[in-house]
């Protein structure tokens, strides 16, 4: 009786197990080997950035995936989370002594802004059909990146002060520059580390798996399927378009808070429309809807095109071939057939092998 | 079962993925040479930047290596002019047993990169970022280039010293650290020194490809001189809208201009007159410079540019300073850090850019910008 319903618990929740599982152990086994010095610098140097894009994966999955939209101005949310995040614990340095309650607190109001934004753009566009809100998602991050390379914040004992030009902020004595237009925000604090990137994934996980395994993640689910018959039963689809896409928002902006808090410098440049593409591929790659496939697809599509450092020029080339090669063993029918037999053939051998292994047990 | 069996093959695939990763100790190799790491875009849009650095180092050390005495060696690794690429190209080269940094290329990459070695205690000494929160970065981060800040300052001061005009015009790619760093200083300068700038239009990285709107206004606004803090392949396309529409002012530009007469598809004679402050100048009579450009144009099959001419004067600073504070190869990078710190602070160096070039705590290097004119296709030095 206990069996069955031990059972019962482990069928329905598999798949959440499995990927809680993965990344806690990955996780252990990295920081075990991490106070081992077993590391290289440059391993150490990719934990948090592949944490912040796992968490860009793992939350566009929720659009792309599961609410069925496309949306191609992802790295745009990053961006706002990441300004804002920089923004806030330039600020609080000095009132707030804890670096981690400051980089807490500066991915919470990353998250936020970077929610706020998503709100704007959601209300509107999430009530159009079609593809508009690839469109509207890309010009977004279009904008986002002028405009954030045209603000100049500086901060000094009397506050924070704002413009749109550099002679526009003038600072007392022993002010500091934050964000510096075209030139981003420099001399930033490095607050980011693997642990605040392995809870943070554990934050998104915990909530993305809960919101698809809840009645509104049901409710998302069903107005990707078939939007006519979810409206028929009474389902608002803006209401829950809109909830899937500010979830996903405001995880991005985290994400850009920890990504921008690994670096001394950042630009708006980096969170242009190449970028979101770059995590779009990461979705597709791992599979629509599938969070683990997520996970891995964005550790390991990071991880290749510094794997291929050797190679040198020829490297983004490869970086390509690779990305071809798995999208077709992942999605062609004609690949996906021959997999098959080599699938089946395999098993065959290993029944053999099993069934001889049980025969000379007798 | 099956899963299980899954989920354990691909923990031991992500395994040896990180496996390949692992620190070596490859002692006996590093003992012979002294390791120099660079990093710029070798990729992209801006590679021709980054592959002359990587070739200017290459050239030098291999003189270097030649005349016998300290050997090194070089790494050039593609940080595709990304902060986050930059980092992860300064990490790779850390695994490799970098001791000197001799880069990166550009601003952003080198305040990222600037930061790392400030904590590390790695000497850096950039060719050519030229934003001044580099050299912030650390007092062991050096430039060999103008700051921004001395280019826009210096162009205002040249431009009102020689009556060069009466009402300017400025045209400027304002997404680019570099280009609206200088115009920012211009502009402070001007007004300071009374310059009747009437004209300022801008253009950004994602809008450049059409720049006859810019030319146009300060057309109509009267402009006689127009001062271009841009890049070489954006001002080509100023000069030829500009003499479509029979406009002719006065040109005026900064070490981004250099290289405008090598720029596939434009007619050089349309560079005619044109006015730069520049520290390089291919076209120069001395010795020292005319061998580089034989020996880089026979090596790399192109004529070489100001960033690879930075980069060949950068490595002959840390040749002449490794040389002169004793350096030697099985040091580690923050010794040899220390040494080439108080090495460089009170060095004298003649270089391709630029005569008794001296570096002050700050990082930054003075030295006196040339001005020169473009006549009949080549570098005429005006005063």
């Amino acid at each position: 009786m206990m069996g069955m319903r031990l059972q019962n618990i482990w069928q329905k929740y598999k798949t959440n197990l499995l990927t809680y599982g993965t990344v806690t152990v990955a996780f252990l086994v990295l920081q075990i080997l991490s106070s081992q010095d077993m590391l290289s610098r440059s391993t150490q140097g990719y934990l948090v950035p592949i944490c912040a894009y796992i968490v860009m994966a793992v939350s566009l999955n929720l659009v792309v995936g599961v609410s069925g939209e496309l949306s191609l101005g992802h790295a745009g949310f990053m961006g706002v989370g990441a300004f804002v995040g920089v923004v806030i614990s330039g600020s609080l340095k000095g009132a707030v002594d804890s670096d981690a309650l400051r980089l807490v607190l500066s991915m919470v109001g990353g998250g936020l802004m970077a929610g706020v934004a998503g709100v704007i753009i959601g209300v509107p566009v999430l009530r159009l059909r079609g593809d508009y809100l690839a469109i509207v998602t890309l010009a977004f991050g279009e904008i986002l990146k002028n405009i954030i390379g045209n603000i100049y914040i500086g901060k000094d004992a009397t506050g924070l002060h704002f413009a749109m030009s550099a002679g526009g902020v003038s600072l007392e004595e022993g002010g500091t520059m934050l964000l510096k237009g075209p030139m981003g925000a420099t001399g930033i604090e490095k607050l980011s580390s693997f642990t605040a990137g392995f809870l943070l994934i554990l934050f998104t996980l915990f909530v993305v798996l809960n919101l698809i395994n809840s009645k509104e993640g049901r409710a998302i689910k069903a107005i990707r399927d078939n939007r006519i018959a979810a409206e028929c039963v009474g389902i608002h689809v803006t209401a829950f378009k809109l909830k899937a896409f500010v979830v996903a928002s405001v995880l991005a902006g985290m994400a850009g808070a920890l990504f921008a808090q690994n670096y001394s410098a950042i630009t708006a440049d980096k969170f242009d429309f190449t970028n979101s593409i770059n995590i779009l591929v990461f979705v597709v790659l791992g599979g629509m809807g599938n969070i683990l496939g997520s996970v891995i697809s964005a550790t390991v599509l990071y991880l290749l095109p510094e794997l291929l450092r050797g190679l040198q020029d020829l490297r983004m080339i490869l970086y390509a071939v690779v990305l071809i090669v798995v999208m077709l063993c992942t999605w062609s029918p004609q690949v996906k057939g021959k997999m098959q037999v080599v699938r089946l053939w395999l098993g065959k051998q290993k029944n053999k092998i099993f069934r001889k292994g049980a025969a000379d047990h007798a | 079962m099956k899963k299980v069996f899954a989920f354990v093959m691909a923990a031991c695939m992500a395994a040896t993925m990180f496996v390949g990763c692992a620190p070596k100790e490859g002692e006996e190799e590093a003992a012979r040479v002294i390791k120099v790491g660079t990093s710029g875009p070798l990729t992209g849009g801006n590679a021709m930047y980054g592959n002359a650095v990587a070739n200017g180092l290459k050239l030098a050390f291999e003189e270097i290596n030649a005349q016998g005495g300290l050997q090194f060696e070089v790494n050039a690794q593609d940080d595709e002019a990304d902060a986050e690429k930059a980092v992860n190209a300064y990490t790779a080269l850390m695994d490799w047993g970098m001791q000197i940094m001799a880069g990166p290329t550009t601003s952003v990459s080198a305040a990222a990169t600037a930061a790392e070695c400030a904590a590390d205690r790695v000497f850096m000494m950039s060719p050519s970022a030229s934003d001044v929160s580099v050299i912030a970065a650390g007092d062991n981060i050096f430039q060999i280039c103008f700051t921004d800040p001395n280019q826009g300052v210096g162009s205002a001061d040249y431009i009102s010293q020689h009556n060069l005009g009466t009402a300017i015009g400025v045209i400027y790619d304002s997404s680019n650290p570099y280009s609206s760093g200088i115009y920012e200083k211009f502009q402070e300068r001007a007004n300071q020194i009374g310059l009747n700038v009437v004209a300022v239009e801008a253009f950004t990285e994602d809008n450049k490809a059409d720049l006859t709107t810019q030319v146009t206004k300060c057309q109509s606004a009267g402009c006689d001189l127009i001062f271009l803090p841009i890049y070489a392949a954006e001002a080509t396309q100023v000069l030829t809208y500009a003499d479509k529409i029979g406009y002719t002012p006065k040109f005026f530009g900064c070490d981004g201009l250099d290289g405008i007469l090598a720029v596939e598809g434009f007619d050089p004679a349309l560079a005619e007159g044109v006015m730069l402050l520049t520290p390089f100048d291919a076209t120069a009579t001395d010795e020292k410079t005319q061998n580089f450009v034989k020996n880089y144009t026979e090596k790399f099959g192109i004529a070489p540019n100001q960033f690879a001419a930075d980069a060949y004067d950068v490595a002959y600073v840390i040749a002449a300073a490794c040389e002169a504070g004793k350096v030697t190869p099985d040091m580690t990078a923050e010794q040899i850090c220390e040494i080439l710190m108080e090495q460089v602070l009170s060095m004298s160096f003649d270089g391709l850019t630029g005569e008794g070039m001296q570096w002050s705590a700050d990082g930054a290097v003075s030295k006196e910008p040339k001005a020169v004119k473009i006549e009949n296709g080549v570098y005429v030095g005006i005063e």
